[in-house]
């Protein structure tokens, strides 16, 4: 039982000087942002690039999450309606918080633990409903997707759930603050692909992800706990999505039934774009990274630009990720020179 | 607004024909579920409005149902008619087209209809049409735009949900400052949303080294233009006018904000109004029948206070 993912993924041909399978992504990234500096040099000023970078930090996050999720051949449907759902909480809790401990760092503290804590259970719950209740995730996820966005509605009486100014203020550098230059989303978002790299290709919990993601089966005679390691990334993807929440809310200050709507289809979509098999069994976060700071650049660069009419957005952002796709999947490189060679699969 | 003192005759008819109210009604209440603010805003006074109206008629019966989307709504208003009997239908359209049938066979059935804010592609269906008054908001926001910026100046203006709504208000707005030599650097979509508004306004920002004034046609919006702008620091460049009545934005004009001085209501309570006309129908012997279009008056500092509900979630 070989056949996993050999027939899109492994960089089996080492003497090419680009392998396109890892490289596909960033060179589709750097020929979209040529593409934007072309459309109009503002594309490079330090102030987009940073705008730029610091909003893929939410996807991002949550997309280094996914990344476990589907190397394990699962699927997370409800991390977007997850995320409103904890920003609302959140909010709720840090202005509840307000009179006991007054404005200050342990008001915003209080809201990151709650944050935490909330994103750890979603994800155990999504993790045991799926491995002990033997139910698709699928469905699970489906089915969380629709409580937690009706839960968020319901907290904010249908409409918005806001932080209490004065807290705003304290909580507000979270988003907007930068470190030697480089706000701190973006510096989150760095810290958790790091981190998320070392645990995916630098420990065993990474190989049994690939693992399970590739044969189940053969997982499971091989002595891998595999319903822990399936929790376990549900789970993982739980605290992303509490990590991109905590630098979220302090941007807007608010909460509703509109956040963090179709993020769970971004977050799939940017896994997929950095070379992450949709079935499973293997996985890339610097390829996720590269997705998510693509998806975000061409909203960018549509906004930069008149030239496309606004109806047709949806179009070429459509067209763009599936040619991201076709490029890391090494289609260029067959079309070249081996053509003749990829009959072979 | 000039449809206040409409209503007031209304409710005074009302009251007067109370003792005459003998038989049981049923209203089916049919609206689009609370997923953004304005429908936040609009699900909370159906709710008040069914409370105080089914007080005040205790013969009265008034069945609000909530639907996700055009098909869900279609479903519901099947429902109203088989299950609840009902009499008459205050029905808020998802959208115009796919519900002109249903409404239709709604009507077919003998009910009394009451259509607000988006019109039916068909003429001729609805006994009462009720709504905001969409090329109006645009227009009243162009000429306040008229009052603050002349040739040279420049703006940008984020657009909602590419639909007829946001046709009309662009195309009013459009025609309002045409020949005022005001620049509109670009437009785009938001969507009707915070954070949308947050990230096209931050590119039109790193895009515009010069912009005067933002229209961003909606509060939800331009609460994320507001945020894009602070955090730019160039709060002092530009004035930005939402529309709706948000009450966040009503509570900074009153105030008296300079980023955010102005307002353009296109009230969510505009559902209570329909629901008010329709018990009417039936309680008061004042005919009913016919077209109340809204006005979308501008909202200034003078006047904040009586468009501020604090106990709305919108």
């Amino acid at each position: 039982m070989t056949e996993q993912a050999h027939e899109g993924v492994r960089p089996a041909r080492r003497r090419f000087a680009i392998d396109f399978h890892t490289m596909g992504p960033l060179l589709a990234l750097i020929a979209l942002c040529i593409f934007g500096f072309l459309l109009n040099p503002a594309f490079v000023s330090e102030g987009n690039v940073t705008n730029l970078l610091t909003r893929s930090a939410f996807i991002g996050i949550i997309a280094v999450g996914a990344t476990f999720v589907i190397t394990a051949g699962g699927i997370d449907l409800s991390v977007g309606s997850m995320a409103a759902v904890i920003s609302g909480l959140m909010i709720i809790a840090m202005n509840a918080s307000l009179e006991t401990f007054g404005i200050g760092v342990q008001t915003v503290v209080i809201g990151c633990a709650a944050s935490l804590l909330l994103g750890l259970l979603a994800g155990l719950l999504n993790g045991v409903m799926i491995t002990k209740g033997r139910i698709e995730a699928f469905i699970v996820t489906l089915g969380t997707m629709g409580i937690y966005r009706s839960l968020v509605t319901y907290f904010a009486n249908g409409g918005t759930l806001s932080l209490d100014f004065e807290v705003r203020g304290v909580y507000r550098p979270i988003y907007y603050d930068s470190v030697l230059g480089v706000p701190v989303p973006v510096l989150v978002f760095a810290v958790i692909s790091v981190i998320g790299w070392v645990l995916l290709n630098r420990t065993a919990f990474g190989r049994y992800c690939m693992a399970i993601g590739s044969n189940e089966v053969v997982a499971r005679y091989s002595a891998i706990k595999v319903d822990r390691v399936r929790t376990l990334t549900y789970v993982i993807q739980g605290i992303c999505v509490s990590v991109a929440t905590i630098i979220y809310v302090p941007r807007l200050g608010s909460a509703s039934s509109s956040t963090g709507v179709l993020w769970e289809l971004e977050a799939i979509a940017a896994v997929i774009i950095g070379g992450t098999m949709l079935k499973g069994g293997y996985g890339r976060i610097g390829g996720t990274v590269v997705g998510a700071i693509m998806l975000t650049t061409i909203g960018n660069i549509l906004n930069l630009t008149d030239v496309i009419s606004n109806y047709l957005n949806g179009a070429v952002q459509g067209v763009i990720i599936i040619a991201a796709v076709w490029l890391q999947r090494g289609n260029l490189a067959g079309l070249s020179l081996f053509r003749g060679r990829k009959t072979g699969a | 607004m000039r449809f206040s003192t409409k209503l007031a005759a209304l409710a005074a008819g009302t009251a007067l024909a109370l003792t005459g109210a003998a038989q049981a009604q049923t209203i089916g209440v049919s609206i689009p579920a609370a997923t953004h603010g304005w429908a936040g805003g609009l699900n909370w006074h159906a709710e008040q409005a069914q409370q105080r109206l089914q007080e005040q008629y205790p013969d009265l019966n008034i069945v609000l149902v909530t639907a996700d989307g055009p098909a869900q709504q279609a479903n519901d208003l099947e429902d109203l008619v088989s299950i609840h009997d009902i009499d008459a239908l205050v029905v808020l359209p998802f959208e115009s087209e796919p519900l002109t049938d249903p409404v239709r066979q709604v009507k077919d059935s003998g009910v009394f209809v009451t259509v607000v804010d988006r019109g039916l592609s068909q003429e001729g269906i609805e006994d009462v049409y009720v709504a905001g008054n969409n090329p109006e908001l645009g227009r009243v926001s162009g000429e306040y735009f008229l009052t603050r910026l002349g040739d040279g100046d420049n703006i940008v203006i984020l657009r909602g949900i590419p639909t007829v709504i946001d046709d009309e208000r662009f195309n009013a707005f459009i025609d309002t400052i045409e020949g005022s030599g005001i620049n509109v650097l670009d437009d785009a979509h938001a969507n009707w949303n915070r954070d949308d508004g947050f990230e096209v306004m931050q590119d039109f920002l790193s895009r515009f080294p010069d912009i005067d004034g933002v229209w961003a046609q909606d509060d939800d919006i331009a609460i994320g233009v507001m945020e894009a702008v602070r955090q730019a620091g160039r709060e002092d460049e530009m004035f930005i006018v939402g529309g709706a009545g948000m009450k966040e934005v009503i509570a900074m004009i009153m105030e008296g904000s300079e980023l955010i001085p102005v307002n353009v209501l296109y009230p969510p309570a505009m559902i209570a109004t329909a629901m008010d006309v329709t018990v009417a129908h039936f309680m008061s012997n004042g005919p009913v029948t016919g077209e109340y279009i809204l006005g979308a008056p501008l909202i200034t500092q003078d006047n904040a206070e009586q468009y501020y509900f604090p106990d709305s979630p919108f």
